[in-house]
Parts: C-alpha cells; sequence; structure tokens
C-alpha cells in the first residue's frame, strides 16, 4: 500500500522583519529571499500549468465526442428518417407517415413539375447554352434528388443512400447548402481560387429558377424536421454501410470479444496471483516468472496481433480466419498481466491478521486461500477485472488481423469459432479512414466514439467507486 | 482412545501429497500465463526469419526504399525505423516535462481534496481506447494544424496528418502512465527526506528539485521509461494521424510532414500481405514486429534493473 504523505501548507522561509541594524546586508538577504520565493512560485505555477494542460486535453478530447455523440442518439430527424424506421425496421406509426408524406408530396410537387418542364424548355434553348444547361441541370437533379430521394417517377435505385433523401436535418441543411451555393475552382490566376456563387445564377430565366425560391424559403416543409430519440441506434443492424441504421453488430462484437478475453484472463490470472503471493518462494523459477509477466505488460499491442495471426490462426488452427474465438484469445493474453497485477495487490493488500487467524483455527492452506484470503481480496480483484475489461474492450490493434472485419453481420454465439465480427474500436477506424464518404457518416463516428468510451469510462468509473468502498471497509 | 486430533501417518501423508499437487497445479497454470511471453517471441521470430534469411539484415534497416508491391519487392525501411524515432521522441519531448511536473504537484502541492479529484481524471485518461485518441486526432487537431498550415504558408504545412499531429497525441497518451508512475515514485520518497529539507529553510522548489526528484529518480526514470514504451507501440493514433508516408522528412528532423511508423506498417500493410503463404511482405512486417518486440523487452528489463538497484539503495545498500 501506498503511503500518502500530506504535507502542511508551510512556507519556510521566515516572514520579512522590518527592524534591522544593517541595513544592506538585509536589503541582499532580502533579495536572495525575495529570488527563491519567486522561483518557488514560479515552480508552483508550473505544477498547476501541467495539471491545466492534462485536464485541457481530456475535455478537449471528452466534449466534441460528447456534443456529436449524443446528436447520433437524439437528432432533428426529417420525413426521410422516419419513412427508413418504418420500411427498413418496421418501426413508428404508418397512418401518420402517410398523412405527412401526402403533405410533403404536395410540397415537392412543384420541384418535380419544375425539373419536367425544365426539360422540355431544353429543346427551346440553342446549341451551347443547350449543352451547360443540360449539364448543369444534371447536376442538380442529383444534388435535390441527394437531399429529397429518388424522384418519384424514377425507377427504385438498389442502393438504399440513393432511393431516400437525407434522413438528418443537419445533413439535410448541409445538403441545401451544396444546392444553392455553388463552389467552382478558378484557374485563371497563379493560384487555384475557390469560387463561391449562387447556383441559382445559372438558371436564371428557365423552369428550374422557382425551385431555388422553394428550398431558400421553406425547406422545412420538403422534409418536416422533428425532433427524434433513437435509442435503438445501440442495437439496430447498420443499413448500407451505415448511411442508415445503427451500431448494433459492432457493440455485440465488442461485447462478444470482451467477454471472452475475461472469460479466459480471469482464471488464469487469479490463480497467477495467488502463487505468486502466497505459494512463490524467492526462487529463480519466480523471479523468472515475475520477469515473463512484466515483459507481458510492456508488448506493443499491435505485437499481440501478430502473434495471434501467427499462433492462434496459422499455427493452432483455432478457426479458419479471423473469428471472434482468436480475437478473445488474444486479447485475454493482452489483459493478462493487469488482472494478475490488481489480484496479487488485492491479495497483498489483505491484513496478515486474517491469514494467521485463519492458519491458527486450524485450516489447511488451501482452505485459507479459498475461504478466507480470496473472499476478502476480491472487491480489489474486481476492481481489476472492471479495468482491465475497459481495456479489452476498448483495444484495436490486436483484433485487426484476428477478429475484426468492416462489414458484417451480428455474431452469434454459435459461430464464434468461424466468424469474424465488427467491432466498435475497428469500426471507428474503419469509418473514419476508410469508408468509402467518410462526411455522410460523421454522427456514426461520433456515436460510436461515444459509445465506446461511455463503455470504457463507465467501467473505471465502476472500478473507482469500487475501490472507494474497499478502502473504506479495509479501514474499518 | 485415540486422539481426535492427532492426524494418522496415512492423513499426515495424503495432506502433503495433496498440498504438493495442487501447488505444483498452481505452479504450471502459472507459468502458461508466464510463458506466453517466450511463445510471442518464439513465434513472431520464427515467422520473421524467412525474411531475414532472403532479404538480409542491413538493408532492412538502412535502405531507404519501401516498395513491397514491386517486382522485384524492396524492403528498405529505413524512413519507417525514422518514423517511429521521430514520433516516439517529440511525444516524449511533449509529455515528460508536463508530467514530471504534474506528478510533482500532485503528490506535494495539490491538497488532499484536489487531489482526489485530480487522480480519476488521469486514470480517465488513461483508460481512453487508443482509437478515439486516434479519431480525436483526426477530426480535431488534424484540421487545426491544417487551418494553421493553410494561414501561415511558410510553415509548409500540407497536410494535417504529419508527424506533430501524431507526436502531439501519443504524448498525451502517455501522460497519465508518466505521471502516476512518478507519483508513485515521489510518493515513495519519504517524509523524513521533506521535513529534513524544510527545517533547513529550503523552499518548496528546491526540496523537491533538489531533495524529493534526485530521491525518486530511479522511479521517475522508469516512468519515462514506460511512456516510451507506450508511445512507440502505439498503432492506432499514428496509423490515422501521421500521413502514413514512408519517406524520409526533409531535414529528417521535420515534424512538420507526413511519415510512417513501424507499427502503422504492420496495421496497414498486413491486409495486402498474404496471411497464410508467409510471403515476403508477410514475413518483413514480423520483422518489424520483433524489432518492436526486442524494444520493448530491453526497456522492460532496464526498468526493472534500475528499480531493483534502487530498492537495493533504499534499504541500505
Amino acid at each position: 500500500m501506498k503511503s500518502t504523505t500530506t504535507l502542511p501548507e508551510t512556507r519556510a522561509l521566515p516572514p520579512r522583519q522590518d527592524v534591522h541594524a544593517n541595513e544592506e546586508a538585509v536589503s541582499a538577504a532580502e533579495k536572495v529571499l525575495r529570488g527563491r520565493r519567486r522561483r518557488d512560485r514560479l515552480f508552483s505555477i508550473g505544477g498547476g500549468i501541467s495539471i491545466a494542460v492534462m485536464t485541457f486535453f481530456l475535455l478537449l478530447l471528452v466534449i466534441p465526442i460528447l456534443r456529436y455523440g449524443v446528436g447520433a442518439y437524439v437528432y432533428r430527424g426529417t420525413i426521410e428518417d422516419r419513412r427508413v424506421q418504418l420500411e427498413l425496421f418496421e418501426r413508428g406509426n404508418a397512418d401518420r407517415l402517410a398523412q405527412e408524406w401526402a403533405q410533403v408530396s404536395a410540397a415537392r410537387a412543384p420541384i418535380y413539375k419544375a425539373f419536367q418542364d425544365f426539360e422540355a424548355e431544353l429543346s427551346t434553348r440553342s446549341g451551347a447554352q443547350r449543352r451547360t444547361l443540360r449539364k448543369e441541370g444534371k447536376k442538380l437533379h442529383e444534388l435535390v434528388s441527394g437531399l429529397l430521394g429518388v424522384f418519384p417517377d424514377e425507377p427504385i435505385p438498389t442502393l438504399l443512400r440513393d432511393r431516400y433523401g437525407k434522413t438528418r436535418w443537419d445533413q439535410a441543411q448541409q445538403q441545401l447548402e451544396r444546392i444553392l451555393i455553388m463552389e467552382t475552382w478558378d484557374y485563371s490566376g497563379e493560384e487555384a481560387v475557390l469560387v463561391r456563387s449562387p447556383r441559382r445564377d445559372v438558371f436564371a430565366g428557365t423552369a428550374l429558377e422557382p425551385v431555388f425560391d422553394l428550398l431558400e424559403t421553406d425547406p422545412e416543409s420538403l422534409l418536416l424536421p422533428r425532433w427524434t430519440f433513437y435509442p435503438q441506434f445501440l442495437t439496430d443492424a447498420s443499413m448500407d454501410a451505415h448511411f442508415f441504421g445503427g451500431i448494433g453488430p459492432e457493440v455485440r462484437g465488442t461485447i462478444f470479444l470482451m467477454l471472452g478475453a475475461m472469460l479466459l484472463a480471469i482464471p488464469f490470472g487469479i490463480i497467477a496471483a495467488v502463487y505468486f503471493q502466497e505459494y512463490a518462494g524467492g526462487t529463480w523459477v519466480t523471479s523468472l516468472l515475475r520477469s515473463c509477466v512484466n515483459t507481458l505488460s510492456g508488448v506493443p499491442s499491435v505485437v499481440f496481433g501478430l502473434f495471434g495471426l501467427a499462433f492462434f490462426i496459422n499455427t493452432m488452427h483455432v478457426s479458419p480466419g479471423k473469428s471472434v474465438a482468436a480475437g478473445a484469445l488474444t486479447l485475454a493474453l493482452l489483459v493478462l498481466p493487469l488482472v494478475i497485477r490488481a489480484s496479487e495487490e488485492a491479495i497483498a493488500a489483505v491484513p496478515h491478521t486474517y491469514k494467521e487467524a485463519a492458519l491458527a483455527l486450524g485450516a489447511g492452506r488451501w482452505r485459507t486461500v479459498l475461504t478466507v484470503i480470496l473472499p476478502a481480496a476480491m472487491p480489489g480483484i474486481l476492481t481489476g477485472i472492471v479495468i482491465s475489461m475497459g481495456r479489452a474492450a476498448g483495444e484495436t490493434a490486436p483484433i485487426i488481423f484476428t477478429a475484426a472485419v468492416s462489414v458484417g453481420r451480428a455474431v452469434r454465439l454459435g459461430d464464434i469459432f468461424t466468424e469474424a465480427t465488427p467491432a466498435l474500436s475497428w469500426n471507428l477506424y474503419n469509418l473514419c479512414t476508410e469508408h468509402q464518404s467518410i462526411h455522410e457518416v460523421v454522427h456514426v463516428q461520433y456515436g460510436m466514439a461515444l459509445t465506446l468510451v461511455a463503455l470504457v469510462l463507465l467501467f473505471n468509473l465502476a472500478a473507482i467507486i469500487l475501490r472507494a468502498r474497499v478502502a473504506r471497509r479495509l479501514k474499518g | 482412545m485415540p486422539n481426535a486430533l492427532e492426524l494418522t501417518a496415512a492423513q499426515v501423508f495424503r495432506r502433503r501429497l495433496a498440498e504438493r499437487l495442487g501447488r505444483s497445479v498452481l505452479l504450471m497454470i502459472t507459468s502458461v500465463a508466464a510463458l506466453a511471453v517466450l511463445g510471442i517471441i518464439f513465434f513472431i521470430a520464427r515467422e520473421s526469419i524467412p525474411f531475414f534469411r532472403d532479404h538480409g539484415v542491413v538493408d532492412f534497416f538502412f535502405k531507404n526504399a519501401w516498395y513491397p508491391s514491386h517486382n522485384p519487392p524492396e524492403f528498405g525501411a529505413a524512413a519507417i525505423f525514422l518514423g517511429s524515432l521521430l514520433v516516439t521522441a517529440a511525444a516524449i519531448l511533449f509529455s515528460v516535462p508536463i508530467g514530471i511536473l504534474a506528478a510533482i504537484c500532485l503528490s506535494d502541492m495539490l491538497s488532499f481534496r484536489v487531489r482526489q479529484v485530480v487522480k480519476p481524471i488521469i486514470e480517465m485518461l488513461a483508460a481512453v481506447p487508443s482509437v478515439v485518441f486516434g479519431f480525436f486526432a483526426l477530426t480535431i487537431i488534424a484540421p487545426w494544424l491544417q487551418q494553421l498550415g493553410e494561414h501561415w504558408r511558410w510553415l509548409g504545412l500540407d497536410s494535417g496528418t504529419n508527424a506533430l499531429t501524431a507526436s502531439i497525441v501519443l504524448g498525451v497518451m502517455a501522460l497519465p502512465t508518466i505521471v502516476s508512475v512518478s507519483e508513485d515514485a515521489l510518493q515513495a520518497v519519504g517524509r523524513e527526506l521533506r521535513e529534513g529539507s524544510y527545517a533547513l529553510g529550503a523552499t518548496r522548489a528546491e526540496t523537491l528539485c533538489k531533495v524529493v526528484v534526485p530521491a525518486a529518480a530511479s522511479g521517475i526514470f522508469s516512468a519515462v521509461l514506460l511512456g516510451i514504451m507506450r508511445a512507440i507501440g502505439e498503432t492506432m493514433v499514428v496509423w490515422m494521424a501521421s500521413g502514413n508516408s514512408a519517406r524520409i522528412p526533409e531535414p529528417w528532423f521535420n515534424l512538420l510532414q507526413p511519415i510512417r511508423t513501424l507499427t502503422a506498417t504492420i496495421a496497414g500493410d498486413m491486409g495486402e500481405a498474404d496471411q497464410t503463404t508467409g510471403s515476403a511482405h508477410y514475413s518483413v512486417l514480423f520483422a518489424m514486429g520483433l524489432c518492436l518486440l526486442l524494444f520493448s523487452f530491453v526497456c522492460s528489463l532496464a526498468g526493472e534493473r534500475v528499480v531493483a538497484r534502487q530498492k537495493r539503495r533504499m534499504q541500505g545498500r
């Protein structure tokens, strides 16, 4: 156990004395003293700053994740969102949606009409003008169908993202911005300059011009945004590469991997801790084993991944390829030193008197360990286990080669030896670097980050509370 | 009547046997857990041997030509080694002063109540998964640096994902380790030393700098080692935020250019390499893993050595 030394707030310097015989000597001494005091204060300020820097980074990390992450669960959903919910997840009120749909269709009708008129109008225009207008019209058509979903008279596309419009009002607003403001690069100067101009200028005088009025003045009537609470984000499967739906398979995969890892690491860890604390003598065998455990805790996490690939998959053939089991085995190795160390500390913290009392009552060593020491150390061991669970849930590198896939369905218990799984940590990486349109799934990225951080920090919070209670109990 | 408490010879024998047996079973299980690390070294080494046999060692370490998918492939990883060392060094330069100061502040300056608040904060920072730090680097730090680069062209900052981004975030990640280990070391320095120093009229800064920190030097040293190990072994942050370009920056210490590290190469290239048959690309990644492993091995041995020596000295030589 650590001893906590709280030092009294002493200023070691004597108070200044004003009355003195030798003025000059005093002022010289004063100067030195003042310098020392200043340095002392500077040092304190430095300490304060360093703590502040850490807090700053923690806040910088947590606040955006919290702010935007909550947006995955609570947001202003458009009618497209409600359509997705009803048609893909069979959730929501069909009658009410039909009503809203009629309302929205009426509001959208002028837009669709304008596009038809525009098409007819094109033939009346002359050569060059027709070509540019057709090109621009096509672009606008694409942008508007991105906002509102596929046009009613067109065939239903295969990709869900082309079928439905923007489901979230924030994304719809971004799309509106893209429709209203045209961005072009001007290469005439020395450096390319981004020029922003209103898109309606291109269509001045055509049938499409009124569309811009409608989009500018009353976009809400086209999409009917409403505050939506979407707790099923946590359990829904993702549709069309996370454009729609939730993060259910990822959450499930992470939990499976974590539980699998703990299932293996806990027994081994506690037994090893009991051995080190209660049985091991000071022999060379013990010190070798101890060194090994220490080294294991320093192995970089990506090396665990390599080992998992080389040993569990390519040598032991735990599974034909990536699988939950291989990932859990790898993660178990990673958290093993943590479990061992925490359990050892907990066992060491059990007062000697407990053990001596048990032995004095005639209990054997086994019995003492099983009935006295382990129960007394259990809260401490649990603390360590809970922290290790957080670690296992958050690790990415070890599961890249052993368990994780970017797209997959929720894994079932029967498949753990054959199926790879999506996992929160890996998919967060995947969504913000390798996903085909990173900016369309920002809310999912933040939602995933929030879920992962919440999972891990909840475990840690539990550990902190547990530890405080243990400390209180040991104090009596 | 025989004494009920007295055991017969057979009973004693059985008890002894059970004790022995139990003990050896425990030892066996413990050994499995502990010797896993030897297994790791063995398997990583075994998979990397084909590479060293076919392509040699010197080129791997000193040649700057990383073209694993060319025909014939070239595996000169000098730039990658340099990248790893560069971000690690920068991260440590950033986090060691802050970390040690924070540890001092935590152990000797703050009141008990404030400490109760700050310690959990540090623990939470330590618990945040590395991929979330990577996400943070990518979505917050990198755009900031990008804007900075656009604002001040002379910096030569072309992209937000560069060695500096990775180093800052790695430094933040290494901070909790450094703080908590050095704080433990500072706490272990006895009260007597501090009080002696105060009694001699030293200020708090003088006491800390000239008495407490030197006495805790070995612990602080091992804290720094742990920080280095954490930074060099970290994968996700550097993979996401360092730019992943296997070139030597110009000049070589220029943090504002994208670099590539060992861990990011392993994580990123394994998907392209054939994972089962053992191609050269596959085994070169294991060779990199072996280097990382050996480095962390040396670090943890050095740390253990220093701590053991300090313990001996504290117990009176």
